[in-house]
């Protein structure tokens, strides 16, 4: 158990390593195959928590209050994000797609923002970590990729000039929001430096 | 190779895929994180090859059937995902256009193809480096979330564009399918071992 404790192996290619931290805003590479294995940034810990809850506000704004609109001929009508989510519940199949679609754009990226938070707020305050602290942050990680906000941005660039020929288009508030939420996710990714998270469970657990 | 690189596994150990620890090779759960352990999944490549044929059945009627249909006044027009993309393209939209085509149609079949060729790598003998077949795995991981535009682009055009009897977008059944389709390529894009990839250099040491 002893040695073990400070090796760690890159997960893509096995190559295995003694773990050394490198100095802050310093890259530990895989030598082999350029995996990131080590990215430790200055008060990470505090960063990624105040942008999870950006991320919550934010999301809870972009979600209800009006996102596009369009006007043709004097008809208009204006759609939130939960009106795009939910724009397939006509019936059949089709119900599946809405929860998709609200899942995938809504619903992860704020339980990963949530988990995060659960995770990190008890460690920053130098306390033990809460229970199923691990489980949490696992199951974060493991969204990752089924978080598509940013996806769905592009998707909206594409939708507006699709519709430009025929309507009018305006900007609801939610857009902006929306559009910065992307840009903080971005961000939080960076700043997130698993070893250390999973270093500092271990170590608060002991 | 101008560093030597010790595997996990040429130690008697295995890693952990998600949080990168080291256990000795008999472990079965890693006590940090609380993921399944396996050295090397060979019966990986059965998930990646079943998740793939759903993949690529529901990319078919993806393109058979209409991804939406517009009426505006008197006319209905559907549009399945080539013809929206022509469609946009002789509206003068040709980046837009573009835009659809390599995510729709390039990006999908492109990972039909790379994940196949992996696969088939790892138990054949591999034409490509393992530096090579890495970089097309990294490829398909980080591309193949953002296929999933059509999609948020249909459910924002559905949401937005209701306007009685002047305008409305309403969803075709090929939605369903192409999303289907992604979400199943991404799964099996995420069953393939990576690690596999570089096991023959370690047989064969160049
Ligand atoms: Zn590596
Ligand atoms: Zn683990």
């Amino acid at each position: 158990m002893t040695n073990e404790d400070a090796m760690i192996a890159c997960p893509q290619c096995d190559a295995l390593y003694t773990a050394r931290a490198p100095d802050l805003g310093e890259k530990a590479v895989c030598a082999r195959c350029h995996t990131v294995l080590i990215a430790p940034r200055r008060n990470a810990l505090l960063r990624v928590m105040a942008l999870a809850v950006t991320v919550v506000i934010l999301m809870a704004g972009a979600t209800f209050f009006p996102f596009l609109s369009v006007n043709v001929a004097g008809l208009s009508n204006a759609s939130s994000v939960f009106d795009a989510a939910l724009a397939f519940m006509d019936g059949g199949a089709m119900m599946l797609l809405s929860v998709l679609v609200l899942g995938l754009i809504v619903l992860i990226p704020v339980l990963r923002a949530v988990l995060v938070l659960y995770v990190l707020l008890p460690l920053s305050l130098g306390r033990k970590p809460l229970r199923h602290a691990r489980g949490a942050f696992r199951l974060s990680e493991e969204l990752r990729p089924w978080s598509m906000a940013e996806i769905f941005v592009i998707g909206v660039a594409v939708a507006l000039v699709k519709v430009s020929d025929l309507a009018q288009v305006g900007y609801g508030p939610a857009f902006w929001m929306f559009a910065a939420l992307v840009l903080i996710s971005v961000f939080q990714d960076g700043m997130m430096d698993r070893w250390t998270i999973w270093k500092t469970l271990d170590e608060a657990d002991r | 190779m101008t560093t030597t690189i010790t595997t996990a596994r040429e130690k008697g150990l295995v890693a952990c895929t998600r949080c990168t620890r080291v256990w000795p090779i008999e472990k079965t759960v890693c006590d940090r994180c609380g993921t399944a352990l396996r050295s090397r999944d060979l019966r990986s490549l059965q998930r990646v090859w079943a998740w793939l044929a759903v993949g690529v059945i529901c990319y078919i009627p993806a393109n058979l059937y209409p991804m939406l249909s517009t009426r505006m006044l008197f006319t209905v027009s559907e549009d399945t995902i080539v013809g929206g993309a022509i469609e946009l393209a002789t509206h003068g939209a040709v980046g837009i256009a573009i835009v659809i085509f390599v995510a729709s149609v390039l990006i999908p079949i492109g990972k039909f193809m790379i994940i196949g060729f992996l696969a088939l790598s790892v138990t054949g003998r591999a034409r490509l480096s393992p530096h090579a077949r890495h970089k097309l795995y990294e490829l398909v991981e980080f591309i193949g979330r953002w296929s999933m535009i059509d999609v948020f682009v249909v459910a924002i055009l559905s949401a937005l564009v209701q306007l009685d009897v002047a305008a409305a977008i309403n969803p075709g059944p090929a939605a369903i399918t192409f999303a289907l389709s992604v979400i199943f390529t991404m799964l099996s894009a995420q069953s393939f071992d990576p690690r596999l990839i570089w096991d023959a250099e370690e047989d064969h040491p160049a």
